[in-house]
């Protein structure tokens, strides 16, 4: 009998936990408010609030064993928000590459840029589609580009050995409209019908020899690097040329064809019927997706996948620091069981003695969160990284990025190992009989 | 007078993994209101357990235990802390002061309990303190306390809430002979001028001369009593 109720008890523990954690924010605020109107109002919660503050009081004297609480939960928290925010900023930087206003054209059942082939035919077809937005000239804002796989010798590393993947994008004189966002730092743009490159700034940082005015050696050719670029998205991650360059070479039977053709719509609203126009037109059979949903899908799978690891190495990590927690919270418990017990023979009762145990802990808990945040924060809030792009072939450089969202999820798998932890101590101590107690030590 | 305390055929078992253990053997016992009772006997006699089954600290296995006319048997545990709090007042060997707190702070706790205002709770409490001669030491910790201060702020602790019955277990166990007649003239005092009803656990006769009755049990049973009635 006791196993079942053991049993159940702890069945309850862990639905109430995944409850707690996958709750937005303003349930946990009602509970909160809940608890604080309980504490406040009613006899038992004022009687948990005597007994809180009793011991909050002697925390103190229990510095080094409260420590250990403080410092496992830290660490925990710090792991898990670390991971969150590789996967956090890995699909920002994604999202942040595509916009509502921009669409991305792709041969039919493409998953990607590299797996997509367009015809120049088709590209002209496209240009012409309702919807785009044009330049000062009346030109459509519409820009084929070829995306290939490049090699080149990462940095630090031996550059007869250490290889990376670089993403080597021909580009024509539109996807300067079409990407405002990308302004040449360094140097200048490549000219058309030169082998000169524009190397963004992530690229520069990961892969070795993209410097202006250095050669680097991609396709048995040797191209210039003329100038370097910035855009605050995927596309920092790239080498951009001409496409009329990089067609030749990397796809000599099909020079003019391009993987992908950009569009700048003249709003929102023209997605639809631009798509429409697309989708419905014989010549083509095409996927015209906005460039936010395709970038957002491309980030899907690898940024679940880190969050995925995030949250297994952060739940190892959090069971330990629940027994960490556990034993802290057994000693201290066992330490006072005398107070306890004297507490519940003057007329405290079981509940209030449960709640205020398991404030406590999860008190020293949130301190452990908010310490573990805060080295997340210090420690990897920009920090620069790299991986392979789902669906890309080229090295894509990112940012941590540890958002308030980040550290909440931090924060309440902090009061969640703190809840269980207190929990069972918590309810020893209002189990134990008073006469019991009351002898022991 | 009247009882304040009525015992009617109370046993107590322990079980001790497959083994029973019978404490108490059918306690048969009145205490009157306003009565000083020492209960005394060998270590192992049952004394400390009739003693917390009459302050309600735990439940008797046959039997029935009446104080101030309500049959706490009958309570479950919630209400059996309520009923605590609100008549009885605990004094223990080693006094039980919560560490951290200073003497003021430790005999409000009872009052915590109750409906009273934080400023009424001081006051009350600087009455107890006053009472028992400790009201300089208000603002003390246990731990910068001498033993028979920390008992008398128990004690203080156990009158506070004014409750009819004080129960207590060795309250000079731990004391020299000077602080523990200090304490036990204390208890005389609560008794007399206050009408404090008190039963007293002991295993110094010195200490029981201070009662007005003493009992002697011996393996759970009532064998000896003077002015009372006890059968078991």
């Amino acid at each position: 009998m006791k196993f079942l109720i053991g049993l159940a008890t702890f069945i309850v523990v862990i639905v109430g936990v995944v409850v707690f954690l996958v709750s937005p924010w303003p349930g946990l605020l009602l509970l909160a408010l809940v608890l604080g109107l309980w504490m406040s109002l009613t006899r038992r919660g004022q009687q948990a609030a005597s007994v809180t503050a009793i011991g909050v009081s002697t925390l103190r004297e229990r510095l080094g064993s409260s420590a250990v609480i403080v410092v496992g939960i830290a660490g925990v928290v710090a792991v898990l928000v670390a991971m969150l925010a590789m996967a956090n900023g890995y699909r920002e930087t994604l999202r942040r590459t595509g916009g509502e206003d921009t669409a991305i054209v792709l041969r039919g059942a493409s998953a990607s840029e590299v797996s997509s082939v367009l015809g120049h035919d088709a590209a002209v077809v496209i240009a012409q589609a309702p919807g785009i937005a044009r330049d000062e000239q009346g030109r459509p804002i519409a820009s084929p580009e070829l995306v290939v796989a490049a090699n080149l010798p990462m940095k630090g590393g031996n550059p007869e050995e250490d290889f990376g993947s670089v993403q080597l994008r021909g580009i024509g004189e539109m996807a300067w409209k079409l990407r405002t966002n990308a302004k040449i730092v360094e140097g200048r743009r490549f000219t058309p019908g030169l082998r000169e490159l524009v190397a963004g700034r992530g690229a520069q940082r990961q892969f070795d020899g993209l410097e202006v005015d250095h050669e680097i050696k991609l396709g048995n050719q040797t191209w210039k690097i003329v100038g370097i670029f910035e855009s605050n998205d995927a596309m920092e991650s790239e080498l951009w040329g001409d496409a009329d360059v990089v067609g030749p070479t990397y796809r000599p039977n099909g020079a003019n064809s391009s993987t992908s053709v950009f569009a700048r719509l003249t709003g929102p609203e023209a997605f639809e019927p631009f798509k429409a126009a697309l989708v419905s037109d014989p010549r083509l059979q095409v996927d015209v997706e906005t460039t936010v949903d395709y970038f957002s899908k491309q980030s899907e799978g690898t940024s679940k996948v880190i969050t995925a690891i995030g949250i297994v190495v952060g739940a190892i990590m959090a069971i330990g620091a629940v027994f960490g927690a556990l034993n802290t919270m057994f000693a201290a418990v066992a330490t006072r069981a005398r107070e306890i017990a004297t507490l519940r023979a003057i007329g405290f009762r079981g509940v209030p003695v449960v709640i205020a145990i398991m404030l406590e802990t999860m008190l020293l808990a949130l301190v452990g969160g908010v310490l573990g945040g805060l080295v997340a924060w210090l420690v990897f809030n920009g920090y620069t990284a790299s991986t392979l792009a789902a669906g890309t072939t080229g090295q894509l450089t990112f940012q941590f990025n540890v958002a308030p969202s980040v550290l909440w999820t931090g924060l309440k798998w902090a009061l969640a190992i703190g809840f269980i932890g207190g929990l069972y101590p918590a309810l020893r101590a209002a189990r134990l009989p008073v006469t019991t107690a009351l002898r022991e030590l | 007078m009247a009882n304040l305390v009525e015992i009617r055929n109370v046993s107590k078992v322990y079980e001790r993994g497959k083994q029973k253990v019978e404490v108490l053997h059918h306690i048969e016992l009145d205490i009157a209101k306003g009565d000083f009772l020492a209960l005394m006997g060998p270590s192992g006699s049952g004394k400390t357990t009739l003693l917390n089954l009459i302050g309600g600290l735990d439940s008797p296995t046959d039997g029935s235990i009446s104080v101030g006319g309500e049959r706490i048997d009958r309570l479950g545990e919630g209400a059996l802390a309520k009923w605590r709090s609100e008549h009885v007042g605990f004094i223990f060997q080693f006094y039980n002061l919560l560490p951290m707190l200073s003497a003021q702070k430790n005999v409000e706790l009872p009052l915590l309990l109750t409906n009273l205002s934080a400023a009424q709770r001081r006051k009350n409490a600087s009455i107890a303190l006053q009472l028992v001669g400790l009201a300089e030491r208000a603002a003390h910790k246990p731990t910068e306390l001498s033993g028979g201060q920390q008992q008398r702020v128990a004690i203080a602790r156990a009158i506070v809430s004014d409750p009819d019955l004080l129960v207590c277990d060795e309250p000079t166990g731990d004391l020299d002979r000077q602080s523990a007649e200090d304490v036990l003239g204390l208890l005389q005092t609560l008794n007399r001028e206050h009408g404090k009803t008190i039963i007293m656990v002991t295993h110094d006769p010195k200490a029981a001369e201070y009662a007005s009755h003493t009992l002697h049990l011996d393996k759970g049973t009532l064998v000896e009593q003077q002015g009372l009635r006890a059968e078991g």
